[in-house]
Parts: C-alpha cells; sequence; structure tokens
C-alpha cells in the first residue's frame, strides 16, 4: 500500500481525538441521561443555531455517541475537533463548517 | 333530586370547549406525530401549541414542559429521575409528611435504594415551616419536593419561601402542583420550583393528560426508555388527543382563572361558615391559605363514609379525603400529620366546589349538610352522653 493510499484511508474513516482540557465553545447543550438517537438530532438541531466557524459542545453520557458523533461529522463536512472525557460524561467539540 | 357534584378536586367534567378540540385528534387526525407525512405533522404540530399553551399557564418555556400520563407519573419521574442523576452528589431527599401517595411511595422505594428521606412534620394547619426545611438540609441533600396545595385539607404551602432556601443551597426543588394548577394562579418562577408536577383533568381538562415541568438546564434521568418522544425524556407515542385537551383546558383557565375564584371563593366561605356553624365541627386545612372552592371538616361522633353515603342519598356528591385512604378505610396519614387523632380522622368529609357550582347548590347544601349530622349523630353509637362535656373524646359511652 502506497504512502498515498494510506493517507487517502485515514482521512476517510471518524478518528477518535481526545483532548486533556475543555475547549471554550460558543454553544453548549447538555443531553446527558438521553440516549439513542438523541445525540444525532441535537447535534443536526444546535449546528443549524450556530453561525459558520462557531464551536458547538455536546455534553452525554452515551457511549455510542463515541463512534456516531466523529462519524456525523465527516458525513455533514463538520470539523470533529475533539472528546473532553469528564467524571461521569462526555464533553464533544464541533466546529461548524457548513451549512448543512 | 338533585345532584350537585361537590368533589371536583378528584376530577373534573371535560369542559365542552376542551372536547371540541379533542375530537378530531380521535378522528381524522390520528396520525402519529413521528410520521414524516400529513397526518403526522398535523399531530405534531397540534402537541406543539398544546406544549406552548401548557407552559403559558405556568409561566414557563415550551422546552420545559413534558407531557405525561397522570400526576402520579409526574410526581415518581420528579423524584426518581432527579435522584439517580444526582446520587453522585448526595443520597438525602426532604419531603413532608402530607404529600400524595405518588410521592410518599416513590420516596419509601428511594429508601430502599439506599437514599435516606427525612419527612418533614407540618403545623396544625397542615402548614410546612420553612424553617424546618432548612435545619433538615446536609451536605447530602439533592431534592427538596413539598406539595404545593393539600388535596384533603386544601392547605397551600410557603412554596416560594421554600424554593429560596433550595436554592440559596443548590439544591433541586420539586413541589407537587396538582391540586393547585388550575384553581390558584401559578408563576415556576415567582414559586422557585426546578420541577413542578400538573395535571389536566384539574383544570376542565382531560384525564390521561398531565405535565412536569423542568426548568431548562435541569438533568433527569427518564422513566421510560425508548423512543425520542419528549425530547428523549419520555417515550412511547404520545396521547395526542389528551395533550391537546390539556393544551386548550390551560388556554381557557388562562382566560376564566380569575372568574372561576370569583365564583368560587364565597361559596366556600358559606359552607366553611355552615359547616362551623354546627357543634363540634372542625375545619380542616388553613382557615386562609387554602384553596378558594375547597371545604374539609372533621365531624365528631360520625363515621366519614356514613355521612358521605347519607349525603349521596341527598345528591350531594363529596369525599372523606384522599381515595387511597378511603378505599383502604385507614386514617388519612395528613389527617394524623395535623394532629386529628386517629378516631376523629374518620370523620373527615371534604367538599370542593368549581365553576357549574350554583348558589341555589350552597343554599341546598347549607340546610342539608346540618341535617344529616344531626341524624347520624341521633343514630350514632358513639354519641350517647357527649352533649354538656368539655373533652372531645368520642370513645363510645355505655
Amino acid at each position: 500500500m502506497s504512502t498515498t493510499e494510506t493517507s487517502q484511508k485515514v482521512h476517510d474513516e471518524p478518528q477518535l481525538k481526545f483532548l486533556d482540557k475543555p475547549i471554550e465553545a460558543d454553544a453548549t447543550t447538555d443531553i446527558i441521561y438521553m440516549m439513542c438517537p438523541m445525540h444525532l438530532l441535537t447535534i443536526e438541531d444546535q449546528v443549524k443555531e450556530i453561525e459558520t466557524g462557531q464551536i458547538l459542545s455536546i455534553l452525554t453520557d452515551y457511549d455510542g455517541a463515541l463512534e456516531d458523533i466523529p462519524e456525523w461529522c465527516l458525513k455533514t463536512g463538520n470539523e470533529f475537533i475533539g472528546i473532553f472525557e469528564d467524571d461521569d460524561h462526555y464533553k464533544f467539540f464541533i466546529k461548524k463548517i457548513k451549512e448543512s | 333530586m338533585k345532584k350537585i357534584y361537590m368533589d371536583h378536586v378528584a376530577t373534573n367534567p371535560l369542559h365542552p370547549e376542551v372536547l371540541d378540540a379533542m375530537l378530531p385528534f380521535f378522528k381524522e387526525n390520528y396520525g402519529n406525530p413521528l410520521s414524516l407525512y400529513e397526518p403526522g405533522i398535523k399531530a405534531r404540530e397540534a402537541i406543539e401549541h398544546a406544549r406552548e399553551s401548557t407552559a403559558s399557564l405556568i409561566n414557563a418555556k415550551a422546552k420545559e414542559i413534558i407531557f405525561t400520563s397522570s400526576g402520579a407519573e409526574s410526581n415518581n419521574f420528579a423524584l426518581k429521575g432527579i435522584a439517580s442523576a444526582h446520587q453522585n452528589k448526595g443520597k438525602h431527599i426532604i419531603v413532608s409528611r402530607v404529600e400524595h401517595h405518588s410521592i410518599l411511595n416513590s420516596a419509601r422505594f428511594l429508601e430502599k435504594q439506599g437514599f435516606a428521606v427525612t419527612y418533614l412534620p407540618v403545623d396544625n394547619y397542615g402548614r410546612v415551616n420553612p424553617a424546618d426545611v432548612e435545619k433538615a438540609v446536609n451536605d447530602e441533600t439533592i431534592l427538596i419536593s413539598i406539595i404545593h396545595a393539600s388535596s384533603e385539607i386544601g392547605t397551600i404551602q410557603p412554596i416560594a419561601d421554600i424554593g429560596k432556601i433550595a436554592h440559596e443551597k443548590g439544591i433541586v426543588f420539586h413541589t407537587d402542583s396538582v391540586a393547585a394548577t388550575g384553581n390558584i394562579p401559578v408563576d415556576v418562577k415567582a414559586l422557585n420550583v426546578d420541577l413542578m408536577t400538573f395535571a389536566a383533568h384539574q383544570f376542565y381538562g382531560p384525564k390521561g393528560a398531565a405535565a412536569l415541568y423542568v426548568r431548562e438546564g435541569s438533568r433527569i434521568v427518564p422513566l421510560i426508555y425508548g423512543g425520542i418522544q419528549e425530547g428523549g425524556r419520555r417515550a412511547g407515542t404520545e396521547n395526542v388527543p389528551a395533550i391537546v385537551g390539556m393544551g386548550k383546558a390551560a388556554e381557557i383557565t388562562i382566560r376564566d382563572l380569575q372568574k372561576r375564584i370569583d365564583h368560587v371563593l364565597p361559596k366556600r366561605d358559606s359552607m366553611i361558615s355552615t359547616g362551623l356553624s354546627v357543634d363540634k365541627v372542625i375545619l380542616t386545612g388553613h382557615p386562609e391559605q387554602r384553596l378558594p372552592g375547597h371545604a374539609s371538616f372533621v365531624v365528631e361522633y360520625i363515621e366519614g363514609e356514613a355521612m358521605l353515603m347519607m349525603l349521596a342519598v341527598k345528591g350531594i356528591y363529596s369525599a372523606s379525603g384522599s381515595a387511597c385512604s378511603s378505599k383502604a378505610l385507614k386514617s388519612s396519614p395528613v389527617l394524623i400529620s395535623i394532629g386529628v387523632p386517629v378516631h376523629l380522622a374518620q370523620g373527615s368529609v371534604v367538599f370542593t366546589i368549581g365553576e357549574s357550582t350554583t348558589d341555589e347548590d350552597i343554599t341546598y347544601f347549607n340546610e342539608t349538610f346540618p341535617q344529616i349530622i344531626t341524624r347520624l349523630r341521633e343514630i350514632s353509637p358513639y354519641s350517647k352522653g357527649w352533649e354538656g362535656t368539655e373533652d372531645a373524646t368520642c370513645t363510645a359511652k355505655k
């Protein structure tokens, strides 16, 4: 496999990125204790509410979000900045790149 | 024979405008609110309109309303949901001794799950002293739940004062407002509550429709998991006609509440005067801080169920207290908590009136109630020889 092919493969798969500390977000939505598919519905709704270039933070304790949110970012062309793992929940950070 | 319904705290008839609003959602507008085609969209829009109206009734935002099936469900949801969500902070809960069984039994359930519960005493009027709430708080306290108004004795609690204490200490505060919302003005912001239970059938809406107000930003663990209804916080296909009915009933209540209060208040005062004009009849609950359509008494030397039956024979439908206590023939915990001796608690009777109650109904009541007391005392084995005694015991005299 060539270097080019490897890079392409990495780019196409959602990557879990963990942050050492939380970053400042322009909007925060708390959906702790909500189950699937509330994380995906909430992301769709909340991303519409912010401007391109702004950062949305989603607070959730739903493990499935670890797979789904990076995947959603890849599909919609928004930037998945990373995850901060708090005591009992995750904080996801997403930068809005374009109107979905 | 006259038939006079004086049990409005048990439930109310459906307002005709509410029925009209509901009917299309039993018939042509039968869609599932989650469906993406027209009937579903109509149902969804109707629910969201009802949510706006229901929120307006209590000065909340639409997104702060979760529709449920009953006050009991909302109370279970509030206690169990907040306890689960905050158990990492502490495991102590405060309730009063005069709560509805849906609060008391949820609290007992949580005790079995390892939570500690303080059951606060009340004064002789059934009021919780806010200072007692403050004293009961400890580092583990995560939730305080105090009933807004008692269906049994009509007493209205100092909810805003208790809410202020809860918020100063960073504790979540819930009130069960089933008996109050729709009968007195209710503003969740002025009351300092984080969660509030209320039910549509208390303000001429349908049974099977209720709500839990959850202040924006509050975390709560759902009682029912499943679909995405109610923002994922209460799964299950919505009872669309009932929710529509609740919304319509809320709109009518916003319009008519003051008129309803002005209608029942002088009638209630007349009933209380009549009751207290009879020897050894005691008003239960607070004389002023009470629901406007609520008159409740303990009648000494008479067994409450006999009184209810005699009243029903005369066409007056009333209650002896909480339905649970009545069915189980147990002394009401509320009456015991306000210091009514066990033997007197059996003589409890509760009259609650509403917008259909007329002056003629009150005149009939004022004539009939004292006659029934007199008649029952004539045949009561407990009453023999009590006249002229100073003590209020009703031990059988042989």
